[in-house]
């Protein structure tokens, strides 16, 4: 697969740039990236690690701009907190402070301010994390939508863990931890244009407690993990398969999604392995560990209908192929763009 | 999911693709005219189930694809008209036309909205009166009914700001030109289940009685296209060449016939340009006078869009009669790719050369 690390064509930026595909690459290896180097941010993972003293720090940050703030399933609140513990989740350091930030549009209801406050405090208090230091700017109507929230995330790394998207190897399985597409499709069901009634909700929620028990039932044994959010699974596959060099084979059969989503997939005519999720994880796991780690994701609530769906096999193309439900077999690529704008 | 996972069965396919194989003897080239069936050809992985000697080619049949250049550039002059709110399909606001696409105009400021069908842009008009709507139609005879509907509604509910521009076009004068063609060499259609709900499978009946090929009208699973390619190859065995319908289930003879009226009543025929078949005489449906208040061609003061070739390389036009596949064309995955399209086949997800790129631009050998 074609590398990204040119600058992205044309004058501005546009939506595309934001969707989790290959637009949104070339933005950040073509030009941010480049323009900030230094080791701890070439490694491009979704935490930096940071040593102080002997002591291994996660760290990162997320920003969220969802539209709607309100959804069935959850709010602009809930995923703040949540994105950024999974990020930090996901390099398999445990989250404990969290920074804040609001951009506020003049005009916001008070309500609704309030109500993503109580969001915030439960979901941190279901993650066991704290809020400690935060920022509040307000902008001229037109200038922000409502309220845009920008959180940071310090964690812990957990001792013998070394989790990174470069890290899959040949003959690992690949982990999902539950159904695919509900955050997306919510969002979807709520958007102007095309509101349509679907007992779909956001999968919105905190992954810690997952990771937590896959990394005590087989220490060292995930060698990657994501969480697909933007870009959905296709995008965290073909990301961890370019980076650890690598091919990826999945079995659709084998891939949870819930009827509602995948009727509405069908009917907007949508793919379940682009759309985001915010309550989910993929992991690359190493193959005699696979199954007990599997076992272990599904005593927990939120990875009870967690499955194995694929194997990491040798391809110099870096492709991943899924072999269809149907007897057939496709690339997954990336998709340049994503037919849903502002969906975290 | 319950009447989708029945045309999904992997054992069902596999019978059909034994039955398949029995019946084929030579090489055939079957056209399969819609998009919708180029998308499920590859989304499936059906052109590798299938013996070799199938090939599938693939037709017009994706409206994003066929529109020319210059109506992306009439798109963009109406979108940057006073307080407009123009909306469209998701496909064609990433279409590049011959200087920008909408998606660049709406990053600089202009009111580009996606909608997934006319009647959400008449809603989009109820919701503010004040601001002239408009609903940029692209389609074939499948999406024309209900956005005649869209303009038969904004009379009745005096919906003055909604207007459309209709740049529809049909299925049968764009068969025709291909079949005329004298480089095209084709032995069998698969024609669209959709476009035939609204039209019926009448509109066929020409391809089997002038032109001797047979023609089979398919659903929209997979099961159904492999349905369908045994039905084409039975008839070939059996030296026949008539209608067939594989899509029982939807297409009757003579369609929908109240769809039919309301196209008539909003539409007239117009000649049309497409893209790669150039000018075809009576391919195309424009608003009738008499809606002229709902046509945007007429209510805004436009300066006619300067028709406007493809660029040099980009090779659409072969693609879209079925002359080459998409890695025969020159910059098939390195000038043109999804996010840096030079031409419309590689925009939309109906068009071949995007179906190839997603999945299956690295086995051209076994394609």
């Amino acid at each position: 697969m074609e590398q990204h690390n040119h600058r992205p064509d044309g004058k501005e930026v546009l939506l595309a740039h934001g969707s989790g595909g290959r637009s949104m690459h070339q933005l950040v290896d073509g030009l941010i990236v480049p323009a900030l180097a230094n080791p701890l941010l070439d490694r491009m993972e979704d935490q930096a690690t940071l040593e102080i003293n002997g002591l291994r720090l996660g760290f990162t940050t997320d920003s969220f701009v969802v539209d709607p703030i309100f959804f069935p399933g959850g709010d602009i609140g809930a995923l703040a907190v949540n994105g950024t513990v999974n990020d930090l989740a996901m390099g398999g350091a445990r989250p404990l402070y969290l920074s804040l930030s609001f951009i506020l549009e003049e005009g916001l209801a008070l309500a609704e301010l309030e109500r993503i406050l109580a969001s915030i405090r439960a979901a941190a208090a279901i993650s066991g994390v704290q809020i400690v230091t935060g920022d509040t700017k307000v902008v001229h109507r037109g200038s922000a939508d409502k309220v845009f929230i920008n959180t940071a995330g310090v964690g812990l790394m957990t001792d013998g863990t070394r989790i990174s998207a470069a890290g899959a190897q040949v003959g690992d399985r690949i982990l999902l931890s539950g159904s695919l597409g509900d955050h997306g499709m919510a969002i979807m069901s709520r958007r102007e244009g095309f509101e349509f009634e679907a007992a779909i909700e956001s999968d919105t929620a905190g992954l810690w407690p997952l990771v937590d028990a896959m990394l005590a039932a087989a220490p060292g044994a995930v060698h990657a993990m994501r969480d697909p959010t933007r870009g959905g699974l296709a995008s965290c596959l073909n990301e961890i398969a370019q980076r650890s060099g690598v091919g990826m084979r999945l079995q659709e059969a084998a891939i949870p999604v819930h009827e509602p989503v995948r009727g509405a997939c069908e009917m907007l005519g949508l793919d379940p392995l682009y759309v985001a999720n915010e309550g989910k994880l993929m992991a690359v796991v190493q193959p005699e560990h696979a199954e007990r780690v599997l076992a272990a994701v599904r005593t927990h609530p939120l990875g009870r209908e967690a499955q194995l769906v694929g194997t990491v096999v040798e391809d110099t193309r870096h492709l991943v192929v899924m072999e269809t439900a149907f007897g057939g077999s496709r690339i997954v690529d990336l998709l340049a763009g994503d037919p849903l704008p502002r969906i975290c | 999911m319950k009447y989708m996972d029945e045309f999904r069965d992997p054992a069902l396919a596999q019978r059909l693709v034994r039955e398949i194989r029995s019946l084929v003897r030579a090489p055939v080239r079957i056209m399969e005219i819609c998009g919708g069936h180029t998308a499920v050809i590859f989304k499936y992985g059906i052109h590798k189930m299938v013996p070799p000697e199938i090939e599938y080619i693939h037709g017009p049949g994706c409206p994003v694809c066929v529109s020319p250049r210059e109506k992306v550039d009439l798109a963009i002059q109406l979108a940057w008209q006073d307080d407009v709110i123009f909306t469209t399909f998701a496909d064609m606001i990433r279409v590049p036309g011959s200087r920008s696409s909408l998606a660049r105009e709406q990053a600089r400021g202009a009111d580009v909205r996606m909608v997934y069908s006319s009647l959400d842009a008449l809603e989009i008009a109820r919701r503010n009166p004040h601001r002239p709507v408009v609903f940029f139609a692209i389609g074939f005879e499948t999406t024309a009914p209900t956005n005649a509907m869209a303009v038969l509604l904004a009379r009745e509910q005096g919906l003055t700001n909604f207007s459309i521009v209709s740049n529809h076009v049909t299925v049968p004068p764009a068969i025709r030109a291909i079949l005329d063609a004298p480089e095209v060499r084709l032995d069998a259609f698969i024609a669209p289940g959709h476009v035939s709900l609204v039209t019926g499978s009448r509109i066929y009946r020409f391809i089997a009685e002038e032109y001797g090929k047979p023609v089979v009208i398919s659903g929209f699973e997979p099961l159904d296209l492999l349905q369908a390619t045994a039905m084409v190859l039975r008839q070939q065995r059996e030296g026949r060449a008539t209608v067939e319908n594989q899509y029982r289930r939807a297409v009757s003879e003579m369609g929908n016939l109240k769809a039919q009226a309301a196209v008539d009543t909003v539409f007239e025929t117009s000649d049309m340009t497409w893209r790669g078949l150039g000018m075809i005489p009576g391919s195309g449906l424009k608003v009738r006078p008499a809606f002229a208040a709902h046509d945007a061609e007429r209510r805004f003061a436009l300066q006619p869009p300067a028709p406007s070739r493809d660029p040099k390389a980009c090779e659409c036009g072969d693609i879209l009669r079925g002359l080459k596949a998409p890695w025969d064309c020159r910059v098939f995955g390195t000038a043109c790719t999804p996010e840096k399209p030079l031409g419309a086949c590689m925009v939309s997800s109906e068009g071949a050369c995007a179906a190839y790129y997603h999945y299956g631009r690295h086995w051209p050998a076994t394609g």
